[in-house]
């Protein structure tokens, strides 16, 4: 009997649509990772002495400690969705390269990082007066740090989540590696503040490129290794 | 349509499965029995490509594992105790996404026939969440047979079940049977395996240690056959 195979690419959209559809409805993930980066934001911005210098040097600092840490929450949840209901079990056993889960997981999880980020970004130039960030150049290093950062989130997330302490792994295994993507995307978003020159953001960019490369490619080639019991 | 030769499943120091052979013929309907700790989970989703032999050969629908288990998996329907279903999409929405991931063609169409054949059409729209454990488990059979396998694995699939669920689910899976597939159960409810399958096989400490088929006992019943393979073997 010939049974039909699905594309490589309709499995991942199917995956990501599914994750985007459950979470309409549920807005679980969403909302916590919203209310997490509200909190960090505006305890920042208690914190912090914000004269207009000190407001220049934080701003990427403060941006990406909360993006890093709100899509940590994400990551985790997103994963323990799929194994608390057996349902990566379901996933493991449709006809497609097992590759397709990571990039479905993926392209949801960097979806949720980018909405978070599209309501944080404003709130932040509200509060801290702070309005370069309002600067293409900010929001593609903004997408090109997001996609390092969960590409590598979500390789780490399929392992913490079969474990125990799934909620404090996932950190401790994800910011180690994930430190060159952050520190690029740190450096390349406060140039871009500090209005610095492009040649001189030309360093971190690359790196960050690079970065987004080599864990996309990476994550590929081992989350088949990742999922097998 | 199934066959295992010489399968060892090792994890860690710790050896699950020791040699296991099993065959399964085309529309046979093997009911899988043994207790707690036997190996028949493992054993299931070995088959089902979940988790990969330590030794052995296994060949499921005339392809092997794990060299082949795309193919496998297309050829194949897995039920276990948890449903593998969102509860924050509807039972319509969940058939649609493992279409999806199946490939399938004219998928509505699909859908409309499996969610008549576990009796949830009224509930199509529903969500997931609002169903009773009956109702997601019948679900889960749409889903398992959704791509019209060849091959159906069932892993204890009354675990947590009423009377009128479990009822239900024997209606569900007489009808998948009736259809000519070869099915795989386990199950520790005697009763309901006798009634629905052609073949019983006794898995203990990780080797079968008893096959027979209705005739083979008819003059006794299965608890009495269940009972002597696992004395013999103690």
């Amino acid at each position: 009997m010939n049974q039909p195979t699905p594309s490589f690419l309709k499995a991942v959209f199917a995956i990501a649509h599914k994750d985007l559809a459950a979470e309409f409805r549920s807005r679980e993930l969403l909302s916590a990772m919203l209310v997490f980066s509200m909190l960090v934001i505006l305890i920042f911005n208690f914190a912090l002495e914000l004269d207009v210098k000190v407001r220049q040097s934080v701003t990427a600092g403060v941006l990406w400690t909360t993006f890093a840490f709100a899509g940590t929450l994400g990551l985790n949840r997103s994963m323990a969705v799929e194994k608390d209901r057996g349902c990566m079990d379901g996933l493991l056993l449709a006809p497609v390269d097992r590759s397709a889960i990571f990039f479905g997981k993926a392209i949801s999880n960097l979806a949720f990082m980018l909405v978070v980020e599209a309501i944080v970004i404003p709130l932040y130039a509200m509060l801290y007066n702070e309005t370069r960030i309002f600067q293409w150049e900010f929001i593609g290093v903004l997408l090109l740090g997001s996609i390092g950062y969960i590409s590598v989130g979500t390789l780490l997330s399929a392992m913490s989540v079969q474990t125990r302490t799934r909620d404090v792994l996932l950190p401790i295994l994800l910011f180690p590696v994930a430190v060159p993507v952050l520190l690029a995307a740190v450096k390349a978003s406060g140039g871009i503040v500090a209005g610095l020159p492009f040649e001189e953001i030309l360093t971190p960019l690359n790196l960050l490129i690079v970065y987004d490369v080599i864990f996309l490619a990476a994550s590929f080639m081992v989350f088949d290794y990742v999922v097998e019991e | 349509m199934i066959e295992v030769k010489k399968l060892v499943k090792r994890f860690g120091l710790k050896t699950i499965l020791k040699g296991l052979d099993f065959t399964v013929q085309p529309g046979e309907f093997v009911a899988l029995l043994g207790p707690n700790g036997a190996g028949k989970t493992t054993f299931l989703r070995i088959l089902a490509s979940l988790s990969s032999p330590s030794l052995g050969s296994v060949q499921v629908a005339g392809y092997s594992l794990p060299n082949e288990s795309a193919k496998v998996r297309a050829r194949l329907g897995v039920v276990s105790h948890m449903p593998l279903l969102y509860p924050d999409l509807t039972a319509e929405e969940n058939l649609q996404f493992y279409a999806r991931m199946y490939g399938l063609q004219n998928q509505a169409a699909r859908i409309t026939e499996v969610l008549g054949m576990v009796g949830l059409e009224a509930r199509r729209r529903d969500l997931v969440r609002t169903f009773s454990r009956g109702m997601q488990q019948r679900l889960a059979i749409g889903r398992a047979i959704i791509h019209d396998p060849e091959v159906v694995l069932f892993d204890e699939p009354y675990t947590g079940l009423d009377q009128d669920a479990s009822e239900m689910l024997d209606e569900v899976l007489r009808s998948v049977a009736a259809k000519g597939r070869t099915v795989v159960m386990t199950s520790h409810d005697l009763a309901r395996a006798e009634d629905l399958a052609t073949r019983f096989d006794v898995l203990t400490r990780g080797v079968i240690v008893s096959s027979g088929s209705r005739e083979d006992f008819k003059n006794s019943n299965l608890l009495d056959f269940y009972k002597k393979a696992l004395e013999t073997h103690s």
